[in-house]
């Protein structure tokens, strides 16, 4: 289990190096989604409305934040439960994206394309809300506001504590890693 | 009679509502110490870790420690010799309320399951009322998160499948949803009464310390049992494999129909935010 720095954006090489189990702190830029964003961003890709932010290279991390505590960056922002993204992530592959943030398993459909489109998908551990959180230096909402803790906001990460959950070679941490494990 | 102001119930569970979000508690930190110590995967102990961390700047900090502030969950058991000026039940949401607004804490609370649409205060709260002997108010206050709530099973067993049925309907529902609930986990079972019955025991379960032990020695023998058997599973914490799946089973039985077993099982994560108050 290798341990890996990375900075966004990401590119196929990035990405093929990658094994379940691997240790990563990601810096750059990333940007939050999760349901209803995702409904609204592959809607509006449907209409051929483009993407509120540059898909190419891109990391989206399923996170809603609590709300922002004077003089605080976000609120704590823990990761959200992946498969519920599960119907919109391939879309946002098809045209660039090249990571996913979350926790929990991912259905065959979403493994597949990550396979096909050279994507990760990195776990960041839930409940671990308030030490992310430190990791984020910068955040701005830059498109629907209106969605409260939903909206897609910017972030500048630093050091972002991630683990190799899925790979673009098939690799699924949560099956082999249990597998090791499992007493029967 | 003695009487207790509305007003003082809402200053009261607002704090312990704040609190528990802030503060995960002595005893889950040891169960997170304990963890540490058992956990044998890397990877699992990293994660245990970081959860140790995060407790820490959350509550030097007072910031939640996880940002799914959760449904909140009272336990009213209210004496018959007190009596409330107003509405208790105005009176604890009023206290979420306060919480959830003061305390910077998320709003995950729609008004209807269909339509959608945010309540926008995390109000209102799902309240057990209990009447109980003496003249005090006790509230025990859950955050109870979405995302393990999610992987939670009822089932009406048949009376036949006995024992052994309970602790494979236990194993059977923690491995199937066990990594999407933020392990390491709090495991609440309800066992027995009717349908509704066992669900609310199985809540009251998993709102408690893990090391709570059931007062009678069968099921309390159960509770440990269940744990050891969970933590062959090999999901480990936050499902990336490892040996320490659950920190704790916790078991409350009632009475049932001579054709019934119900059991439930309401999964909890690390984050198990859980405060009491007595006025
Ligand atoms: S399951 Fe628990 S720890 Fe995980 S995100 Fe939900 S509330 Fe937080």
């Amino acid at each position: 289990m290798a341990e890996y720095i990375l900075k966004t954006p990401l590119t196929d090489a990035d990405v093929q190096k990658l094994r379940i189990g691997d240790s990563v702190r990601l810096s750059g830029t990333i940007y939050t989604a999760r349901d209803a964003a995702h409904k609204r961003m592959v809607e509006g890709l449907d209409k051929g409305q483009p993407l509120p932010f540059d898909i190419k290279g891109s990391l989206v991390y399923y996170v809603g934040p609590s709300p922002t505590k004077p003089g605080n960056v976000i609120g704590s922002a823990g990761p959200t439960t992946a498969y519920r993204m599960d119907p919109y992530a391939p879309r946002l592959m098809e045209i660039g994206m090249k990571g996913m943030i979350a926790k929990g398993k991912r259905n065959d459909a979403v493994k597949e394309a990550m396979a096909r489109h050279k994507v990760v998908y990195l776990g960041a551990t839930g409940g671990a809300a308030a030490l992310i959180a430190k990791c984020i230096k910068k955040c701005d909402i830059i498109a629907y506001e209106d969605l409260g803790p939903e909206a897609v906001r910017r972030l500048e990460v630093e050091d972002m504590p991630l683990v190799v959950v899925t790979d673009c070679h098939g690799g699924d941490l949560y099956i082999e890693g249990r597998k090791q494990y499992e007493v029967r | 009679m003695r009487t207790v102001k509305a007003e003082e119930v809402t200053e009261a569970l607002a704090k312990v509502a704040v609190n528990a979000n802030y503060d995960i508690g002595p005893e889950m930190l040891r169960a997170f110490d304990e963890a540490l110590a058992a956990e044998k995967s890397e990877a699992g102990r990293e994660v245990i870790r970081q959860i140790q961390k995060n407790a820490r700047i959350a509550r030097e900090e007072c910031v939640p420690y996880c940002q799914d502030t959760g449904f909140a969950v009272v336990f009213a058991e209210v004496g018959q010799d007190v009596h409330v000026e107003g509405n208790l039940t105005d009176a604890i949401n009023a206290g979420i309320r306060k919480a959830y607004s003061d305390g910077y804490l998320r709003k995950s609370i729609l008004n209807d399951p269909i339509q959608r649409k945010n309540t926008g205060d995390n109000t209102p709260a799902v309240i057990h009322y209990e009447v109980v002997p003496g003249d005090k108010i006790r509230l025990t206050f859950g955050a109870k998160g979405g995302g393990s709530e999610n992987m939670s099973k009822q089932a009406m067993l048949k009376p036949a499948d006995g024992l052994e049925g309970v602790k494979k309907f236990v194993l059977e529902t923690v491995s199937a949803g066990g990594a999407n609930a933020c392990p390491p986990l709090v495991i609440g079972v309800g066992l027995g009464g009717t349908f509704e019955k066992s669900c609310i025991l199985s809540k009251k379960a998993a709102m408690r310390s893990p090391f709570h032990r059931n007062p009678d020695p069968f099921y309390a023998a159960l509770e440990d049992e269940l744990k050891e058997s969970l933590n062959k599973l090999g999901i480990g914490p936050m499902g990336y494999g490892g040996t320490v799946t659950v920190l704790g089973v916790n078991i409350e039985v009632h009475p049932c129909h001579l054709v019934a077993l119900p059991v439930a099982v309401n999964v909890n994560c690390h984050a198990d935010r859980h405060g009491e108050v007595e006025l």
